[in-house]
C-alpha cells in the first residue's frame, strides 16, 4: 500500500523549560509538590493579578533558536489563546501567535535505517519556536464524582517547536524528536524527560500519492509521550489513512488521540468542532524586546550540536555513524570523548571503542551520569595507551578499567599492583611456547598435519600458562614459528 | 437640593488633623455616619469597611501623637471603587458572579494609599465590572446623583463621584476605561483625573479592558486630586504595563500662570449632539482662558469621531477575554446541579453576569472570532493608531486640548437604559484620550439653569498630568463651582 502513498509528517513539540520560577510569576516550578502549593494570584488567574515576564525564558528560547539556526526576533509579541477548560485558570493561555520569538531554522537528526541499512542523517525545517505558559492538571480520580484541579503546573514555561511537514516516516519522526531532546539537554534548557512531560509531542500526519507535491488532508495526533509511542502512533495513523484512501475514502481534518494501551488513534474532535481560539495580542504584556545582554547570555549557552559533532567525528576520526551517534547523544559523554581524544596520542577510533564499549556499558549498569563515573578522561587515555603499546593485553586492560573506577590511582600503578604487565620478552615467551608444545603433543602434530585451526587452542594454552600476561601477538608468532620449524 | 454648604476639603481636613482639632478616628466616624445618613437615598456605597478603617485611623492617630505624619493623606477618609481589590474584604465588582469573593491581596493602589496613611472607609458602587455609563448595571442597585436623585451620577465610577459630591469623604478612587472617572465626575460636579496609561499600577484592579483601564483620583476640587494621584502613581514590578517614571512633584501640580498657554479646541466640542447649556459653559471657559492671556485655537482630530466605534470593538474584545476567568471553577458564583463542565460554565456565567456585561462579552467574542477578526478588531486597532497620531500632531501645536466631558448634563435614570447605543455616545468626548493612553482631567465648570453640574475635559500629552492639574487648579481658583455642595445639613 505504501508504495503508492507517501507519508508527510510535521511535529509540534512542547519543551518544558527548566527555569526555577514560572514564566509570569515567581512561583516555583519544582515537580511533585503538594497540589496547589506552588501558586499565587497570578498563576491562579485571580481578578486583578497580572503577568510579569520571566526573562530567563526568553534567554532559553533564544538559545534554542540560535542553536537551530533560526532568526531570533528582536521584538516579539504575546498573544492570548482563548478557550475554556477547568485547568486553564484565566480562560486563556498566554502564548505567541503572529510574531513568535524564533522562526525559520533547521534541525539535523539521525534516522535508524531499515533492517540492514545504516544509520543516516536527515534534516527538517523549523517553522517557528514560540514561548507560552503551561496549563494546570485535572485530576479525575478524586472519587465522589468530582474532578479536582492542581494548578502547580499552571504557568510553567514551555517552548513550542513547530517543524515543517518535512518528515517522511515514523523513524524520521522519532529521530527528529530524539535529536531535539538531545539539543535541549545540551543547552541546559530542559531535562527532556518525556515521562514527566518535559517533552510532549503532537504529530500532523497526511498522505499523498508518491510524486505528488501538494499536501493531503492531515490529521493531528495528540498525546504522544514517549519516543516509542510517537513512532507507533504515526505508523498506526499512516496505515489508517492509507487503508481509507485505498478504499476510495477521504481523510477528514481532525484531531485524534493516541491510546497507548490499545495502540490506536481515535477521533477527539473534527474540523467542524475545532476551537476558535480568538487569538489577539495580550494587552497585559508589552511586546518583548531582546537586548544585547540577553542575547549574549543566550549565545553563551551554545555549543556544537550533537549531530554536527557526530558528523565531524566521522570525518575526522573515521568513526562509524552508529558510534558517533552514541557518543554525541549526551553532552557530558561527547565532551568526555573529546577530552579522551585530546589526551590520547593516537586515532580517535580507540577512545570511541573504549567509551562505547566499556564506559557506556558501565554507566548503563549503574544508571549513572558520566560525571559520577569517577574516571577522568586522561586516566582512560593512559590506560588506552598501555593497551595500544602492548604493555598489557586488551583483556588485562578491561581488568585495569574496572580497577580504575572510584579511585585516583594511575593505570600504570594498577598494572603493577595487579601484575598484569604483558610478557613480551622473546626468551620467556619461547620457553612458555616450548612447554605448551611439549604438554600437548597431539595437538601440535595435528597442526603440523595441516589443520592450522588448532593454533587457537594452543594459543589459549600459552595465555593460560603465562597467567594471561603473554603478549598475544608476539606469543602467536613464536608459537607458529616453533611449530613450523620442528 | 443644591445647598451652599461646602463639605470639608482635603486641605481643611489635613490642617485640622495636623493642628489636633480632629482625630483620624473622628473623621472616619464622621464619614461612616454621613454614609449611614445619606446613602439610603444615593446608594453610592456598596459596603463600608469599619474595622479596617478603625485600624488605619488608630494607627494614624498614634503616629500623630508621636509627632509623626506621613503626608497630606495621613488620617484622611477615602472611598475606593468596588472594582479595586482589598485583601480580605469582599470585593465583587458589583457583579453576582463574584458574590462572596474576598481577594487574598491588596491592589497596589490600595496598598499605596494606606502606606500614605489614608483611611479607607468603604467601597463605592459602580456599573457591573466597570461596564456602563450610568451606574445602573450594578448587582447592588442603581446609584443616584446627589444633585438630583432622579438623575444618573454617570458611570461606571458613579458611586465614587456621588460619594465625594455628597461629602462622604473628601477623596475617592475611581477607574476609567473609556471615561468612567471623567464622565461621572462631570455629571456629579466633582473633579476626576484619568492618568496616562501606565502611570498607575493596575495590579488588583479587576480588569475590564487591560489596554485602557486606569485607576485615578476623584475629589470635589482639582487641587485635592494632587496628593491622591501622587500617592498611587509610579512603577510597579507586578504590572508590566506600568511605567517606571518619576512621579510629578506637588509643586509642579500647583496652580500655574495661564498666560502663554495654548489650548486646542476641536470643532466637535461645540458640535452636533452637544447640549446648548454645555456649550455655554465651554464658551465661558474659553472666554476665561482668553482673558488670562492663554490662547485658544481650533485643532483638528480627524479620527476622534471614530473613537466610540473603535472603543466598542476593542474594549469588549478585551473584556470577553478578561472575563473568561469568571467561570465558576475557582471562586465566586458556581451554578448548582450541573452535570458537565460545559454546563457549569454556561450556567454560572448566565446566572452571574448582568445584561450589559453579557452584551459586551458576546460582542467581544464576535469581533475576535477568526472570520471577523481582521474586519473588526484589526481595523479598530488601526483606527486607534490614527487617533493617537491625531493627538500627537495636535500637541505639536497646543499644550492642552479642551472639550466638554459629557455632551449632556446628567440624564434621568429611566432614560437611555434600554438604548445601549445612546448610552455609549455619552462617552464620545472621553474615549479618544483613553484610546491614545493620554491623561485627561474633568473639572467642574458651572451649572445649567436647572442646577445640574457641567464638567469640562482637559487632555494633555502622555505623562503630563502635572500640566493638567496645575492648569485645572488655576481655573478652579478663579471660580467657585467647587465651593458648592449638593446635599447636607444647614450650617
Amino acid at each position: 500500500m505504501l508504495e503508492r502513498w507517501e507519508p508527510v509528517i510535521g511535529l509540534e513539540v512542547h519543551v518544558q523549560l527548566s527555569t526555577r520560577s514560572k514564566i509570569f510569576c515567581g512561583c516555583s516550578t519544582a515537580f511533585g509538590a503538594p497540589a496547589n502549593s506552588h501558586t499565587c494570584p497570578t498563576c491562579l488567574g485571580l481578578p486583578g493579578a497580572l503577568p510579569v515576564f520571566n526573562l530567563r525564558v526568553a534567554e532559553m528560547a533564544a538559545a534554542l533558536g540560535l542553536a537551530l539556526g533560526c532568526e531570533v526576533r528582536e521584538r516579539s509579541v504575546w498573544a492570548r489563546k482563548n478557550y475554556f477548560y477547568a485547568d486553564l485558570p484565566k480562560g486563556y493561555q498566554i502564548s505567541q501567535f503572529a510574531e513568535p520569538i524564533c522562526e525559520h531554522g533547521a534541525l539535523r537528526f539521525f534516522v535508524d535505517g531499515d533492517e540492514g541499512e545504516e544509520v543516516r542523517v536527515a534534516e527538517a525545517s523549523i517553522v517557528r519556536i514560540h514561548m507560552e505558559e503551561d496549563a494546570g492538571k485535572s485530576v479525575h480520580d478524586g472519587g465522589g464524582g468530582h474532578s479536582r484541579v492542581d494548578l502547580n503546573r499552571a504557568g510553567v514555561p514551555l517552548l513550542e517547536v513547530v517543524s515543517a511537514p518535512d518528515l517522511r516516516s515514523p523513524e524520521e519522526a522519532a529521530g527528529y524528536l530524539k535529536a531535539l531532546r538531545s539539543i535541549v539537554r545540551y543547552l541546559g534548557i530542559s531535562d527532556g524527560n518525556m515521562q514527566e512531560g518535559s517533552l510532549r509531542c503532537d504529530a500532523n500526519v497526511s498522505l499523498r500519492p508518491r510524486g505528488e507535491r501538494a499536501l493531503g488532508t492531515r490529521a493531528e495526533v495528540k498525546n504522544l509521550n514517549s519516543f516509542r509511542f510517537v513512532a507507533k502512533a504515526i505508523t498506526h495513523e499512516i496505515l489508517r489513512q492509507a487503508e481509507l484512501l485505498e478504499e476510495g475514502g477521504v481523510v477528514e481534518q481532525e484531531t485524534r488521540l493516541y491510546d497507548s494501551e490499545r495502540d490506536e488513534t481515535r477521533t477527539m474532535r473534527s474540523k467542524e468542532e475545532a476551537e476558535d481560539y480568538r487569538y489577539f495580542p495580550d494587552p497585559d504584556l508589552p511586546p518583548l524586546h531582546l537586548d544585547a545582554a540577553l542575547l549574549e547570555r543566550a549565545r553563551a549557552r551554545l555549543t556544537e550540536l550533537p549531530v554536527q559533532r557526530a558528523e565531524r567525528w566521522v570525518a575526522e576520526h573515521g568513526l562509524s555513524v552508529e558510534d558517533a551517534r552514541t557518543l554525541s547523544n549526551e553532552r557530558g559523554v561527547a565532551e568526555y570523548f573529546e577530552a579522551a581524544v585530546q589526551a590520547f596520542d593516537g586515532p580517535g577510533a580507540v577512545p570511541a571503542k573504549w567509551i562505547v564499549g566499556e564506559v557506556l556499558r558501565e554507566l548503563g549498569e549503574r544508571n549513572a551520569s558520566i560525571e559520577a563515573l569517577g574516571l577522568a578522561p586522561d586516566r582512560l587515555a593512559e590506560l588506552m595507551a598501555l593497551v595500544e603499546a602492548d604493555t598489557i593485553s586488551s583483556s588485562a586492560g578491561k581488568q585495569v578499567f574496572a580497577a580504575l573506577l572510584g579511585n585516583e590511582k594511575r593505570p600504570r600503578e594498577l598494572v603493577a599492583e595487579l601484575g598484569l604487565e604483558q610478557v613480551s620478552d622473546s626468551g620467556a615467551l619461547e620457553a612458555v611456547v616450548a612447554q605448551v608444545i611439549r604438554d600437548f603433543p597431539d595437538q601440535a602434530a595435528t597442526y603440523r598435519g595441516g589443520k592450522k585451526g588448532i593454533l587457537a587452542f594452543l594459543m589459549g594454552q600459552v595465555m593460560k600458562a603465562s597467567g594471561g600476561k603473554a603478549n598475544p601477538k608476539l606469543a602467536s608468532e613464536a608459537l607458529r614459528q616453533k611449530l613450523e620449524e620442528e | 437640593m443644591r445647598a451652599p454648604l461646602p463639605a470639608p476639603t482635603l486641605a481643611e481636613l489635613s490642617t485640622a488633623l495636623e493642628e489636633g482639632r480632629h482625630s483620624a478616628a473622628g473623621l472616619k466616624q464622621a464619614a461612616l455616619d454621613r454614609i449611614a445618613a445619606l446613602d439610603g437615598e444615593l446608594n453610592a456605597v456598596i459596603r463600608t469597611t469599619p474595622e479596617r478603617a478603625a485600624a488605619a485611623a488608630a494607627a494614624s492617630d498614634a503616629r500623630r501623637e508621636r509627632g509623626e505624619r506621613l503626608g497630606p493623606l495621613d488620617g484622611v477618609p477615602v472611598l475606593v471603587k468596588g472594582l479595586i481589590g482589598m485583601a480580605g474584604v469582599e470585593t465583587d465588582g458589583a457583579s453576582k458572579i463574584l458574590a462572596g469573593y474576598r481577594p487574598p491581596y491588596d491592589a497596589t493602589a490600595v496598598a499605596r494609599l494606606e502606606a500614605a496613611g489614608a483611611v479607607i472607609v468603604g467601597q463605592t458602587n459602580l456599573d457591573e465590572l466597570g461596564m456602563g455609563s450610568a451606574t445602573v448595571f450594578s448587582a447592588h442597585g442603581a446609584c443616584a446623583n446627589p444633585w438630583d436623585p432622579e438623575r444618573t451620577p454617570g458611570g461606571s465610577s458613579g458611586g465614587s463621584a456621588a460619594a465625594v459630591a455628597a461629602g462622604y469623604a473628601p477623596l475617592a478612587l475611581g477607574t476609567d476605561t473609556g471615561g468612567s472617572i471623567r464622565q461621572p465626575a462631570a455629571l456629579c460636579g466633582v473633579a476626576g483625573l484619568k492618568p496616562s496609561y501606565g502611570r498607575v499600577s493596575r495590579r488588583g484592579l479587576f480588569a475590564f479592558a487591560s489596554s485602557l483601564d486606569q485607576i485615578g483620583p476623584m475629589a470635589p476640587r482639582v487641587a485635592d486630586l494632587v496628593p491622591l494621584f501622587r500617592s498611587i502613581a509610579g512603577g510597579d514590578p507586578l504590572d508590566a504595563t506600568c511605567r517606571e517614571l518619576p512621579v510629578p512633584e506637588a509643586a509642579d501640580c500647583a496652580p500655574s500662570e495661564l498666560a502663554g498657554l495654548t489650548i486646542g479646541l476641536p470643532a466637535a466640542a461645540r458640535g452636533e449632539g452637544v447640549d446648548s447649556e454645555v456649550i455655554a459653559r465651554l464658551d465661558a471657559a474659553v472666554a476665561f482662558f482668553e482673558g488670562t492671556g492663554a490662547r485658544v485655537r481650533e485643532v483638528e482630530l480627524p479620527h476622534a469621531e471614530l473613537g466610540v466605534a473603535c472603543y466598542y470593538v476593542l474594549a469588549p474584545a478585551e473584556a470577553s477575554s478578561n472575563l473568561s476567568r469568571y467561570d465558576g471553577v475557582r471562586f465566586g458564583r458556581r451554578a448548582q446541579g450541573v452535570t458537565s463542565l460545559g454546563e457549569l460554565y454556561a450556567r454560572s456565567r448566565s446566572e452571574g453576569f448582568g445584561p450589559e456585561v453579557q452584551r459586551r462579552i458576546l460582542l467581544g467574542t464576535f469581533v475576535l472570532s477568526s472570520g471577523y477578526y481582521e474586519a473588526y478588531y484589526g481595523t479598530a486597532q488601526r483606527v486607534r493608531g490614527l487617533i493617537a497620531r491625531d493627538f500627537e500632531a495636535a500637541f505639536a501645536q497646543v499644550d492642552l486640548i479642551l472639550t466638554p466631558t459629557s455632551p449632556t448634563p446628567a440624564w434621568r435614570r429611566d432614560e437611555k437604559q434600554d438604548d445601549p447605543l445612546a448610552m455609549y455616545l455619552a462617552d464620545v468626548f472621553t474615549i479618544p484620550a483613553s484610546l491614545a493612553g493620554l491623561p485627561a482631567l474633568s473639572l467642574p465648570a458651572g451649572f445649567t439653569a436647572a442646577g445640574l453640574p457641567v464638567g469640562l475635559q482637559l487632555v494633555a500629552p502622555a505623562f503630563q498630568e502635572a500640566r493638567l492639574l496645575s492648569v485645572g487648579s488655576a481655573f478652579e481658583d478663579a471660580h467657585d463651582f467647587a465651593g458648592l455642595a449638593p446635599v447636607g445639613e444647614e450650617a
